[in-house]
This record gives C-alpha cells, structure tokens and sequence, in this order.
C-alpha cells in the first residue's frame, strides 16, 4: 500500500474510531493529532468534559500502566504528556465555561534544593485531567512557599516531590511546620518522587506515598471521598 | 585486565586476583576502574573486586536486590565484604539492608559526594543544587548512560523539559585525561549547558578503601 494510502483521516472516523485512534496517538506522543482530535470532537458537539475524560485521560491512563509495567519509558510519557498537554491547553478554558466537575484543589510543589520536576509535572497533568484544580509552585520551594498557599484556604490536599536522597527529608521538614500550625490535619499530604518508598511517607507523616502520576491520582480520589463521607456523615 | 565500559555499564565485573583474598569489594561497575586503580596504587592484593552492572543506576530501585544477592553469594569465600555504593538513590534502603547483612557501605548520598568529600559536597550543595554531574566513568558513558536513556537521541526536542532546570554542567574529574576533558566539554555542548571542570581525585573512595583495607 502507498503511504498515502496508509494516512489515516482523523475526520473521518467515527466517534469511536475517533477516541481508539486518539488513545493510540496519545501514546505515541503525537501532540498535532491529538489537537485535531479535540478539535474535531468539539465540533462534533461533544462536551469539552467528555472529550477530556474518554479521549485523553483514558489515553494517559494506559500511559500510565505501560509506564508501571516498564514498556514504557520516561521519554515516551514525557511525548504523550505533551501531546496532551496541547488538547489540555484547547479544553481548558472550555472547561472553565461550562463548570465541569471539580473533584478537589491541590496545591504541588518541588521541595526546597531541587529542581526536578518530570515526575511533578506528569501529576499536575494528570490530576488536572481527572478533574482537580492544581495551583503547582514549581520547584526549589521553601517551607513558606507551601505554608503561604495552604494559608490561602483553597486548597485540599498538598503534594510534594523529590528526586533527590539529600532533598526529600525536607517534605518532614514542611509536615512538621504544618502540625506546629495546627493546620496538618486540614489537608491530605501526598509525597512522591523516585527515592521515596511507603515506609517513609509514613515515617515522616504524610498521607500517603504515591509511586506514580496515576497512583497519585487514585490516592487523591480515595482521599476526597472520605472527606465527603465524613462531612455528610 | 579491565573490560571495556560499555560491560561495566551493562554485565558488571568479576575481578579476582590470582591470590585468595580475604576482602571484597562489591561495587558498582561505574567504580570498577577507580577502584582497581587504588588497589594498583596502594598494593592492595588482599582484595578482590566484583561489581554489578552501572546501568543498576537507572532502576535505583533493584540496587538494595541485587546487592543483597550479591553479598549473600560472595559471602562465605571472604572474611570481609565491602560494598562500594553509597546511598544511590535508595533512600535509606540500602544502609539498611547493609546493617542487616552486616556488612559497611560507602557514606554519602551518591558518587558525586563522595568524589568531592561528603562534607565538601555537603557545604556548597545550597549554591549547587542546579549543577549535574559526570565523573570520569559517566563522561566515557554518556550516550549509554545518559543521552539515550533519556531518549534524547530520538527525540532531542526533550532536553529542554528534561535538563531545563540545570544551570551548569560539573565535570569531576577523577583523572587528568585532556580526552576526557574534550568529551566532557562536548557532552556539555549537547545538554546546552556551561562546563566546570573539576579535578577530586578519589575522594572519600579513597579514604573508605583504605580504611577497609587494614
């Protein structure tokens, strides 16, 4: 067959060829498509919500589980989250307009003496594509970078990452601030980062230890759920 | 005789001498030719070394495995092991498995530090905390180690989100090897970042040997 042939015309596939076709581009990195997808979906009369959850989320959520399973790699998920990041930057302010649900408020950040954020970045992502609202400090912050935005009242839980053996104490460090504050019980602290493991989530008293951007985002559903249950209880 | 890096980074070494010896190294293989280097130097023909593959470094994770298996095999042909990572990464988890084993480990959070001298390190890491690193072995085995696992030879449009937050390239040099200073310099080209070069010797490698070695 010719490569032209071969082409595949976005706009002529049906819903459903449509959403596979999206899944498939989105896990090869292939931001262009996934912009025209959005487009088409759109004007297709799909509401921006649907377009996020079933063509892109659901899209990175495979991501996600190849990236655990080791079939993919950091450089194929940092392509596919760009690629979503461009139907991100279409669905956003549409998003906004049409009051699509919102889960919970995070605030994230990169700790104080480090500068990775990869791994911060694909969360932010993913959380903001499961429906939270997520204002990211990005990196080298400070104890009172997290405590000032806590402070401000809009946000639930509190995510913070580390890369580095020498940097992630410092997340204790923001932990112990917050229950000198009587404010640590306020919030759900979600720590992650390459170094990390469970035993010292806990150790430094966090809510929990996320290994990846989609346990970190099944983490915060389970979280905001309690905290519903509880307040309707 | 030392194999090639490329082995190091993929297969690991096993160096014994033609004597039994009665302590072994167990070490990374980015340390092989470092720490053979120093048992040349200092005569030491008491010690063997073993090391495990370099690229264990990109899944930190299987590095507290791998050694444990290690030390549980070597263990009984030696009075003494020592192994020759610091913390890599682990989190803790390798010092604990070490003091469980029994057996000591290289202070320090990573090579880097200890190349330098932990507490040299440990006073400039405030200021020095947007620098990455390359030691003698890593410069010899940037593309293996670094540049196509990072992907950046198939997608180079990568490096900006991936080295975007760096500000200078530290090439600490182990060796005099003007070679070696002519790669460094052009692996600082391709990360698009300024090159320090900086000689440490051994470092606390050095020190830690020799204080095993008695």
């Amino acid at each position: 067959m010719s490569e032209e042939e071969d082409e595949i015309i976005l706009s002529e596939l049906s819903d459903e060829e449509l959403t596979l076709q999206m899944h498939d581009d989105l896990y090869d990195g292939l931001k262009e498509e996934i912009e025209e997808g959005v487009n088409i979906l759109l004007e297709r009369g799909w509401q921006p919500y649907e377009v996020l959850t079933k063509a892109l989320v659901e899209g990175m959520r495979i991501v996600g589980i190849d990236f655990r399973d080791g079939i993919l790699f950091v450089p194929e998920v940092l392509l596919a989250a760009n690629a979503m990041k461009g139907g991100m930057a279409i669905l956003k302010p549409l998003l906004a307009e049409t009051g699509a649900p919102r889960l919970g408020n995070m605030v994230i950040g990169t700790v104080k003496g480090d500068i990775h954020d990869i791994g911060k970045n694909l969360v932010t992502m993913m959380m903001e594509g499961a429906g939270f609202e997520v204002k990211d400090l990005g990196i080298n912050n400070p104890v009172e970078n997290y405590i000032e935005a806590l402070e401000s009242g809009e946000f639930d839980i509190l995510g913070m990452s580390a890369l580095l053996t020498t940097t992630m104490p410092y997340m204790k460090v923001v932990i112990d601030t917050m229950v000198e504050k009587g404010m640590r019980d306020d919030y759900t602290v979600l720590v992650g980062g390459a170094p990390l493991n469970e035993e010292f989530g806990k150790a430094i008293g966090a809510d929990a230890y996320c290994r990846d951007a989609a346990v970190a985002v099944e983490t915060a559903k389970e979280f905001m759920a309690k905290k519903h249950n509880q307040v309707s209880a | 005789m030392l194999v090639d890096d490329t082995t190091l980074t993929e297969d690991g070494l096993d160096a014994r001498g033609e004597k039994p010896a009665r302590i072994l190294v167990l070490a990374c293989g980015a340390l092989a030719r470092e720490i053979l280097a120093l048992f040349r130097l200092n005569n030491w023909d008491h010690m063997d070394l073993t090391c495990l593959p370099a690229k264990l470094h990109l899944y930190p994770d299987q590095i507290t495995e791998a050694v444990t298996k290690a030390v549980k095999k070597h263990r009984g042909d030696y009075s003494r092991i020592f192994v020759a990572y610091a913390d890599c990464g682990t989190g803790g988890q390798l010092q604990a498995r070490c003091d469980e084993l029994g057996v000591e480990m290289i202070a320090g959070p990573h090579c880097y530090s200890f190349f330098e001298g932990n507490d040299a390190f440990a006073k400039v890491a405030e200021d020095e905390f947007t620098a990455f690193y390359l030691t003698d072995f890593l410069v010899k085995q940037f593309d293996a180690f670094i540049w196509k696992p990072m992907g950046l030879d198939r997608h180079p449009e990568l490096r900006d989100m991936l080295f975007g937050n760096y500000t200078k390239l530290v090439y600490q040099a182990q060796t005099n090897d003007p070679a070696l200073d002519a790669k460094a310099q052009a692996c600082a080209d391709k990360l698009g970042l300024p090159l320090e070069r900086r000689f440490t010797g051994y470092g606390d490698l050095q020190t830690a040997l020799e204080r095993v070695s008695v």
